[in-house]
């Protein structure tokens, strides 16, 4: 796991090698400081003769050793923030280059909001954890360990006193620290549920309210909440223990190396130690203590950006959309528009069999419908046609090819498609509608929208064409949402259409205007066209009807009706209540 | 952040006194360590005396015990403080969300509301517990270093005073440059977790468009932004720490060559000279924590700004009122507008004019228009969602105004035009109503909402499990489920907001002919763009951009309202229409 984090950190190899260096002198010189420190009080022990010109000169190299101190850290700070950030940023780009070649069935059955969170928030942790490592785990350890050669180099017997009573700081540290994360965890949890529940209730308030449900609600809520409270202040209190500890520790060390250097320096026992040396000693107890926390609650950081990496690294790892053959073949950017389905089976589950066995084609220029119940597998039949999902047997052909063969852009540029869900980004309306064809200029992005008749609309927001949508095309209706969508695929001028319930949010009058505009793009084109409304199709040249994953009748609205089967059960129940009842099952 | 206080730190006035005094102990220990180590230097090892050494150590020890004594004192109060406030500020928050009305709800945007109750409520807990267990330490502890370096020698003190000026100035510096970098980062992390849930939601259309590189270039440029934000953050902190080094080390190199020529005057004693030492590096560790919490607190400062929005924000619409009487007034109309208007708060258009009807005990009222035709603002206007800005809505002669809210709905069954179920059981999404409904109460809602079959097929029955936001339910299963709740508990009146649109036209007419068919002392209101849906109701009301342009049965409408006859014409052939 790590080490593929660091196949994401190779490229920036020169900058590890920079930070690992700069820390090493960094730490070199500040644990030199305290000897030169020390050297200085010696020369100043014996008030009648105080050596000036090494006073001078130790602090001199005191000056030097800050300087370098200086330098070197805050080239440390910068190596590791650029290498950190820079590794985040090559994460993101992987999951979001990952995004767009995973296939449909993934994002389908994902949850999306988990999806960004391992984009956004998983990423962040990984990338602070490095930073981290970097900056607290790698000074850290340095620092631990200069210090004990350092302590070592002035005297042995004391130096090992320091090692002997350390691990009490270690242990105590190690205690807290792994007794808080498990109450922590706990809470993370129930943060996470709390969440899930305000959002929950948030989201549905007005409902809520409306049944004056709110009193169970805030039960819920308050239940949940003392939970929290109750975890949560175990959990504080355990981790607001981990400071006071160390330095409970680390006064208990402070006090016994005061004492022992104190008696060394009179007795000579264990070791003779000047007085400068018990200011070295002393400074290099807290020295030596802190580290023990940093890298404790590094440790804790370290454990929660391996778990985001394990959930980075399982997106990275989900399986591709089988790529296209490299001998992959192209459509021309005219087409004729034939389609037909050869015996095709299809199935999301591989224990629930979906579309079995199904077979029709439509010639150049015919305006097909699909009817049929919900869950019939009218949808269905556009995410095979644009290979969003691959058939498991059978072919699918246009104009005569197999669609398996063809690469899938340019399968998909032969298409043009409105969906029930309207989908705009975060731009100006101009972009919008251009983002069915990039090259367009601005008056055939307008003529577009003329044809879609969402011009009159679009003219009364303040900055007409140019008004920027919020996130999700922000305050527009759901029909002036759908009417920019559909300007958006007459600006695509495709060869053939695809209309799944394209203008069930419109209201009737509108949709009548926009049925005109559609008209006037499906002369010549191959269209399938997907409804519930009825209306909307009794013009197509040919209506399918399904039910349960196949075609159960097939022809125009005026055969259908005579031959008095399944659509015309559906045709009457619109308006016939008496004899919808016994039908009311579908 | 003081608004705040006065609201929720109350009950805990005693643990926020006694936390930071057993932590001002603490802190007196640790300002004495470096005059005991002093002591024991210049009246110990210089006077060759061992009972100061073994004083000096005991009384280190002493310092030791007694201080994490009193510092696990602190602790305790300041964990039960802070996350007791947090917990009384996310209930009061959640409460008082409760209490909005959904317009509210709006104008502050839902996630911004989660947030609130859940990151900000955090920030404050946080801030609370540094009240109490730093606030009053390291500021002490500098103050304290400064006195005692005074004390033991006043030129040699005023280093101090020059140093502690110059490293506030260089923390206040950048910090204040770091928070502008902060933010960029926070907006470009915005963006990029807004384009990765932008792709997921139109991955069909940009996969449809074969947009993949150019979305994977648009994401490479968000992300590039933030990189390079966060390294300028980075590199401003790179700034900060070496800076402050280079301060108390240069004052350290200062107090070595001043500290030498008082010694050698005889006014000052080496083992000073290293309290000296002692004290500056506690000064640097000092104003690197105020710095921490300097930042806290503004953080804070900013949440509870917006916690009390929330707290301070008015419902829009009053709750109160009085019981309304179950079945007082059967002469009265069930339900009655009389020239109602409405216009939301900042439009200077009406979304609704002079609208006025009555609906009887039983009766079927249609309501029909196309978008933006005030549908929905008149279905609001039913169980008091919305007040009218003018006019009067009366249940059973009793003005709504004067009735409360909870009694209302008591007596109104409403399913909404977006289906939503929460998580749980289908059992405890059906008993909103009613806590109490029997089962067989249950069936009999489900049958009239023609979901028997799908609830009759999932394991578990009633006992079924919900998913967050109903999706292990179709849309046209949710619906039917929503309208369902709506009948559970007898109501009197029901309203149906264009909500059988995701149903097929079969099951919204079974729908349509169950509830004709109940006791014929419930009022239903059918608002739908559907002819189909509305053509058999008693009456019809035809809006048109908030005004009433029709009124009568589908015979009346099709001969007297052109716009009726218009909308038929697009949905039903002639001779349906007359039909």
């Amino acid at each position: 796991m790590i080490w593929r984090v660091f196949s994401f950190i190779k490229p920036q190899r020169g900058l590890l090698m920079a930070s690992f260096i700069g820390a090493l002198i960094a730490v070199f010189f500040m644990l030199l400081i305290p000897v030169l420190i020390g050297s200085a009080i010696d020369t100043l022990i014996n008030p009648a003769n105080i050596n000036w010109m090494r006073l001078g000169k130790t602090i001199l190299t005191m000056v030097i050793s800050i300087v370098l101190v200086v330098i070197f850290q805050a080239e440390v700070v910068i190596t590791s923030g650029r290498l950190s950030f820079a590794t985040a940023r090559r994460l993101r780009d992987a999951c979001f280059n990952k995004l767009q070649h995973l296939p449909l069935s993934y994002l389908d059955t994902h949850a999306h909001g988990d999806i960004v969170s391992r984009i956004v928030n998983d990423c962040d942790t990984v990338s602070d954890g490095l930073y981290q490592a970097l900056q607290q785990l790698m000074t850290g350890a340095l620092t631990v360990l200069g210090t004990l050669i350092f302590m070592f180099f002035i005297s042995p017997p004391i130096a090992l006193i320091v090692v002997f009573l350390s691990p009490v700081s270690i242990g105590v540290a190690w205690a807290i620290t792994r007794a808080s994360q498990k109450s922590f965890g706990s809470q993370q949890a129930l943060q996470g549920s709390l969440g899930a529940y305000i959002q929950e209730h948030i989201q549905n308030q007005k409902l809520i309210s409306l049944f004056s449900y709110n009193d169970v609600a805030t039960d819920g809520f308050k239940a949940l909440n003392d939970e929290l409270y109750t975890v949560g202040e175990k959990a504080q209190f355990a981790s607001s223990l981990s400071n006071p500890g160390t330095r409970f520790a680390n006064n208990i060390i402070y006090a016994v190396v005061a004492l022992v250097g104190c008696t060394a320096v009179l007795t000579g026992v264990p070791s003779t130690l000047t007085i400068g040396g018990i200011q070295s000693f002393l400074s290099y107890t807290t020295q030596y203590t802190k580290p023990f926390n940093d890298i404790t609650s590094v440790v804790a950081q370290m454990q929660t950006a391996t778990a985001s990496a394990a959930r980075i690294f399982a997106l990275l790892d989900a399986a591709d959309e089988i790529p296209d053959a490299p001998d992959a073949l192209k459509l021309p950017s005219l087409i004729k528009g034939d389609i037909a389905f050869n015996a095709v089976d299809f199935s999301y589950s591989p224990t629930k069999p979906f579309i079995e066995n199904l077979s029709f084609s439509i010639g150049q220029g015919e305006q097909i419908a699909l009817v049929g119940p919900t869950g019939c597998g009218k949808t269905t039949l556009i995410n095979l046609l644009l290979r969003f999902y691959d058939i498991d047997e059978g072919e699918i052909t246009v104009d005569g090819l197999n669609t398996r063969l063809v690469a899938r852009t340019s399968l998909r540029k032969a298409f043009g498609m409105v969906l029930q869900d309207t989908w705009l980004f975060e731009g100006s309306i101009l972009e919008n509608i251009r983002y069915g064809n990039p090259d367009a200029n601005d008056e055939d992005v307008k003529e577009a929208a003329r044809s879609a008749y969402a011009e009159s609309f679009i003219q009364q927001l303040p900055d007409g064409y140019n008004t920027v949508l919020g996130p999700g095309g922000g305050s527009l209706s759901e029909g002036q949402r759908q009417l920019l969508c559909i300007a958006r695929t007459m600006l695509q001028n495709p060869s053939i259409l695809l209309l799944d319930e394209a203008t069930s949010s419109i209201d009737t009058r509108t949709e009548v205007l926009v049925q005109d505009a559609f008209d006037t793009m499906i002369k010549g084109r191959t269209s399938l066209i997907v409804a519930h409304r009825l209306s909307t199709i009794r013009n197509a040249t040919c209506i399918l009807v399904m039910k349960d994953g196949k075609i159960v009748e097939r022809g125009n609205h005026e055969e259908l009706i005579r031959a008095g089967g399944f659509y015309r059960e559906l045709y009457e129940s619109q308006w016939k209540t008496s004899e919808a009842e016994e039908k009311a099952t579908f | 952040m003081l608004q705040l206080a006065r609201r929720f730190f109350g009950p805990y006035k005693a643990f926020l006194t006694l936390g930071p005094i057993a932590k001002v102990v603490e802190v007196i220990f640790d300002l004495l360590t470096p005059l005991v180590i002093a002591w024991m230097i210049d009246a110990g090892v210089v006077s060759n005396d061992v009972h100061v050494l073994f004083a000096g150590g005991g009384l280190l020890i002493l310092f030791a015990i007694l201080g994490i004594l009193f510092t696990l004192v602190t602790q305790k109060m300041a964990s039960i403080t802070s996350q007791g406030i947090g917990t009384h500020i996310r209930e009061a928050l959640f409460i008082h969300v409760n209490r909005l009305s959904f317009q509210d709800l709006d104008s502050f945007g839902h996630s911004s509301l989660l947030t609130r109750i859940t990151n900000d409520t955090n920030q404050i807990q946080l801030a609370c517990a540094m009240l109490i267990r730093q606030v009053i330490r390291w500021p002490i502890l500098a103050v304290g270093a400064i006195v005692c370096a005074l004390v033991l020698s006043p030129t040699l003190g005023l280093i101090f005073l020059i140093c502690l000026p110059v490293i506030a100035l260089v923390f206040y510096l950048i910090m204040k440059r770091q928070v502008t970098f902060f933010q960029a980062m926070q907006m470009w992390l915005d963006k990029v977790g807004l384009l990765v849930s932008e792709n997921l939601s139109g991955v069909r259309v940009i996969r449809a468009f074969c947009r993949e590189k150019i979305e994977s270039k648009r994401f490479e440029e968000a992300t590039a932004e933030l990189a390079r934000s966060g390294t300028y953050a980075a590199g401003l902190s790179a700034i900060l720490n070496p800076t402050t080094f280079l301060v108390i080390n240069g004052g350290i190199c200062f107090i070595l060559w001043l500290g030498a020529m008082q010694v050698e005057a005889g006014s000052l004693q080496p083992g000073q000279v290293m309290a000296f030492i002692g004290y500056l590096n506690q000064l640097l560790v000092s104003i690197a924590y105020v710095a921490n919490l300097v930042v806290i607190f503004t953080r804070a400062e900013a949440s509870a700004q917006r916690i009390n929005a929330v707290l301070d924000w008015k419902p829009s619409v009053d709750r109160g009122g009085d019981a309304l009487p179950m079945s007082a007034h059967t002469s009265e109309a069930q339900l009655k507008f009389l020239d109602v208007s409405f216009s939301y708060p900042g439009a200077n258009v009406n979304a609704l004019n002079n609208i006025s009807f009555s609906l009887q005990r039983g009766e079927q009222l249609g309501i029909i228009g196309g978008t933006g035709s005030g549908k929905s603002t008149l279905a609001n206007l039913i169980p008091r969602m919305l007040e009218p800005t003018q006019g009067t809505v009366s249940f059973e002669g009793i003005n709504a105004a004067s009735i409360s809210q909870g009694s209302l709905h008591e007596h109104i069954g409403f399913v909404p035009q977006h289906a939503s179920l929460l998580s749980g059981t289908i059992r405890e999404n059906l008993t909103w109503r009613n806590a109490e409904a029997t089962d067989k109460e249950l069936w009999e809602a489900l049958r009239i909402a023609q979901a028997t079959d799908f609830v009759k097929q999932k394991d578990g029955q009633l006992e079924a499990a919900v998913s967050v936001d109903g999706k292990n339910f179709s849309g046209g299963q949710r619906q039917r489920l929503t309208i369902a709740r709506a009948l559970v508990g007898k109501p009197n009146l029901l309203v149906l907001d264009d909500s059988a649109s995701a149903l097929d036209y079969a099951t919204d007419a079974a729908l349509r002919k169950a509830l004709k068919s109940l006791s014929s002392q419930l009022a239903t209101i059918l608002i739908s763009q559907r002819v189909a849906t509305v053509r058999d109701a008693d009456k019809i009301l035809v809006l048109d951009k908030g005004n009433m342009v029709g009124y009568g049965t589908h015979q009346d409408l099709v001969k007297t309202c052109p716009l009726y006859l218009e909308i038929c014409r697009t949905q039903l052939r002639e001779e349906e229409i007359l039909a």
